[in-house]
């Protein structure tokens, strides 16, 4: 069969110092009281948190140092990225930027938006979200309606943007907008836009998601202007941008690790003798979690190399959320202890917490039905 | 270097095709042991590939071998090949000279234990080792066996002076016999103190290292006929491959080919494919599950026809059922793992998975 790639990646020597490194910050962090471990870690908004992460060199690692980056390698970032994630340290304000935003820019955005954008970022100050999704465009994001009509010096946004997470604390979107009339080719006529949340003409309205939080929103664009240096790419770029985007977004450690901590909590519970139901499923989970380590590994090596692996870092997405979404429904089943959200065992929270979050696994940054197609036609089945 | 590998890879993958067909398969299921499979593969080097050269073999590198096994596998070699290829390095490394035609290796079964009493001449074998792989056409069982005081040994066994009284085979016909060794006498050339890397889990990780890059082939010769089939095969006016049913089933199971296979990466990483037991535990688990489903769903996409005689999928699939129950099943090495993590508690659950082996330990 055509065989995807994911060659054995050893970590070099400088990536596993680097560990040491952020194993001592995080070490520090926790021993001094400023966080405790979060059960959904790059969904926990802490800027406080950021802006000592950016001092401590770990926002924009592998940019060029004069955006204010560290020119470390795509596998030393990799290894901070797990560390944060194994820790539960509470990065959600600064991930979007560091993961995709910042990466983005770097690659296709003008040369003002980088000296703008990127040392902000890297100093753990300036925030983004995601414009891609629309109220009648999900899945199916080439049927974007959001238009940006050209006007002197820019472009007027007008359209809605939905499920965007944080559009009420971030400093910036990317929005994802039809720049030419929807024609026979769905794809084209697509451009991505920087466009600052304080800008006139910008309304954001709260969407509760079901276990209480508030992350996603709804953002109203009327007439909303963007300079054209605030364009990513050129005109009629934005799918081919989305797309490449999204292989930095679909790949990483948080794909399979957003519920690590519940399994941390799960080990403490049960204590150093299992029983023999509780030691087989404890390994089977950690023989998941380790394989899909060296799938996502691999991936950051082929990034370092600088390829796109698109169809490769969609399916250890499905790979991945299919077991994140797995762990609460067997975690259950190990130990008589019922979810609540205010039972005084910490436990017991942990459950209905990661329980409640589970359902956004699966469908954040593409739905398992769309990347199985992608995956399927990586195939060669359409 | 990485040219010769190719060259080696190629070569033995066209030497399989040569000389394995349907007729040979099938004759293979019947009992019979093919000679000139096994005198090909031997003429080409190929049981010695794991044995340094300064010792009289091909001296492969890890990743190369566990290839070779994995193509082997491919073509559903009927034949102990693996088993001779680990038991040559194994004895090679125990001081012993590369042993001539195929060798089995036994205990298979980890509650299986082989005694060892030394006497003047040599030394005398008590114990049954259970499902030996062709445990009776293999010439020589390459077994471990521990004496009194708790010495291990590795022992030259012509399986002749052995006693299998009971025809066993596992679901892919291939004989899994349970082999006596009671009063089997042995000249002092014939054993020889085991090698260090059998200390803590004897034979265990070394026959699983083989059976999960066994599985690894025998997937992506399931995927291989699978996604033939659907691109063939058409219902309702179009090829099934247009189905996004059919499309969403391959799919997931390209997944799991795909995390058996970096699972079984790892084990590339050390010189004999078995000396890291937790990559082994975390490979024979991982892959074991992945062989249920890639087998389940590329029978589901064949339909009726995968299920005859007539299309080889079955050759694939009944050797992944049996892969995965050999040299301990799924559970066995979860349990060994998972009790491993809950020893460290819930703050050593990453730094086990993650730091280098050395800090691991065995499994």
């Amino acid at each position: 069969m055509h065989a995807f790639r994911f060659e054995s990646l050893t970590l070099p020597p400088e990536a596993e110092e680097m560990r040491r490194k952020v194993r001592a910050f995080l070490q520090e962090e926790r021993d001094t009281g400023r966080y405790a471990a979060h059960r959904t870690s790059w969904s926990t908004f802490d800027p406080e948190f950021s802006k000592r992460a950016a001092k401590a060199g770990f926002i924009g690692m592998t940019w060029p140092k004069q955006y204010g980056g560290g020119e470390y390698s795509n596998l030393q970032r990799f290894v901070v990225t797990e560390e944060m994630l194994a820790a539960g340290a509470p990065g959600g304000a600064h991930w979007i930027a560091d993961r995709q935003s910042g990466p983005q820019i770097l690659k296709h955005g003008s040369e003002r938006a980088r000296q703008l954008i990127l040392p902000k970022i890297a100093a753990g100050e300036c925030y983004f979200g995601i414009g891609m999704s629309e109220p009648d465009s999900g899945s199916d994001l080439a049927a974007a309606r959001t238009k940006a009509d050209k006007v002197e010096g820019g472009w007027v946004i007008n359209g809605t943007k939905i499920w965007t997470s944080n559009a009420h604390r971030v400093h910036y979107l990317i929005v994802l907008a039809r720049t030419e009339p929807l024609s026979e080719n769905r794809h084209a006529g697509l451009s991505q836009f920087i466009v600052d949340t304080s800008s006139e003409g910008i309304e954001i309205r709260p969407i509760m998601n079901l276990s209480g939080g508030h992350e996603f929103n709804e953002v109203f664009f009327k007439s909303c202007f963007v300079p054209d240096d605030m364009m990513i790419g050129k005109p009629g770029e934005g799918w081919t941008r989305v797309t490449g985007e999204l292989a930095f977004e679909r790949a990483g450690p948080d794909r399979f690790m957003s519920d690590i901590r519940l399994l941390v909590e799960l080990v403490d519970k049960i204590g150093r003798e299992p029983n023999e139901r509780q030691a087989v499923e404890i390994g089977r989970l950690a023989a998941h979690f380790a394989t899909l380590r060296r799938m996502s590994s691999s991936i950051a090596g082929l990034l370092e190399r600088g390829e796109s692996p698109v169809t490769e870092a969609a399916l250890v997405k499905d790979v991945g959320t299919a077991f994140e979404r797995e762990v609460p429904e067997m975690v259950r089943k190990l130990l008589p202890i019922e979810a609540s959200l205010d039972d005084d065992d910490e436990y017991s929270q942990a459950m209905a917490h990661v329980l409640l979050h589970a359902p956004s696994f699966t469908i954040r940054g593409g739905t398992p039905e769309i990347l199985r197609g992608m995956i399927a036609r990586g195939l060669g089945l359409r | 270097m990485e040219d010769m590998s190719a060259i080696v890879l190629e070569q033995a993958d066209r030497l399989f095709a040569q000389h394995i067909d349907k007729k040979v398969l099938s004759a293979a299921d019947a009992g019979q042991w093919s000679d000139a499979l096994w005198s090909a593969m031997e003429d080409a080097g190929l049981p010695l590939a794991l044995v340094p050269e300064m010792k009289g073999g091909a001296g492969l590198a890890p990743d190369v071998a566990a290839n070779l096994i994995r193509r082997s596998a491919f073509h559903s070699v009927p034949l102990p090949l693996a088993e001779t290829m680990i038991a040559n390095a194994l004895w090679t490394d125990a001081g012993g000279e590369v042993i001539a035609g195929a060798v089995t290796l036994a205990p298979v079964n980890p509650h299986d234990r082989i005694t060892l009493a030394s006497n003047r001449t040599g030394a005398t074998l008590q114990g049954i080792a259970r499902h030996v792989a062709w445990g009776k056409q293999a010439p020589i069982a390459l077994v471990l066996a521990s004496d009194a005081n708790g010495n291990a040994f590795l022992c030259r066994v012509p399986t002749g002076k052995a006693r299998s009284n009971k025809t066993r085979r596992n679901v892919a016909y291939e004989p899994r016999e349970d082999v006596d060794f009671g009063g089997v006498q042995l000249a002092a050339s014939d054993f020889l103190p085991a090698p260090a890397c059998l200390d803590a889990d004897g034979l265990m990780p070394f026959g699983a290292a083989i059976r999960v890059q066994q599985m690894i082939g025998g997937m992506e010769r399931c995927m291989d006929y699978a996604l033939s089939y659907a691109n063939e095969r058409v219902q309702f006016g179009r090829p099934i491959a247009k189905f996004q049913a059919i499309q969403h089933m391959l799919a997931i199971a390209a997944g799991h080919f795909a995390a058996a296979s970096a699972a079984g990466d790892a084990l590339t990483e050390t010189p004999r494919l078995g000396d890291n037991a937790l990559a082994v535990a975390i490979a024979k688990s991982r892959c074991g599950e992945s062989a249920g489903q890639v087998a389940a769903l590329c029978h589901q996409v064949h339909g009726a026809m995968g299920f005859t005689q007539e299309h080889p999928l079955h050759y694939a699939t009944r050797r992944l059922w049996s892969w995965r129950d050999e040299w301990g099943a799924e559970p066995w090495w979860q349990e060994k793992i998972g009790r491993m993590i809950c020893e460290q508690g819930g703050d050593g659950f990453w730094p086990l998975l993650v730091d280098p082996p050395a800090t691991a330990g065995a499994a």
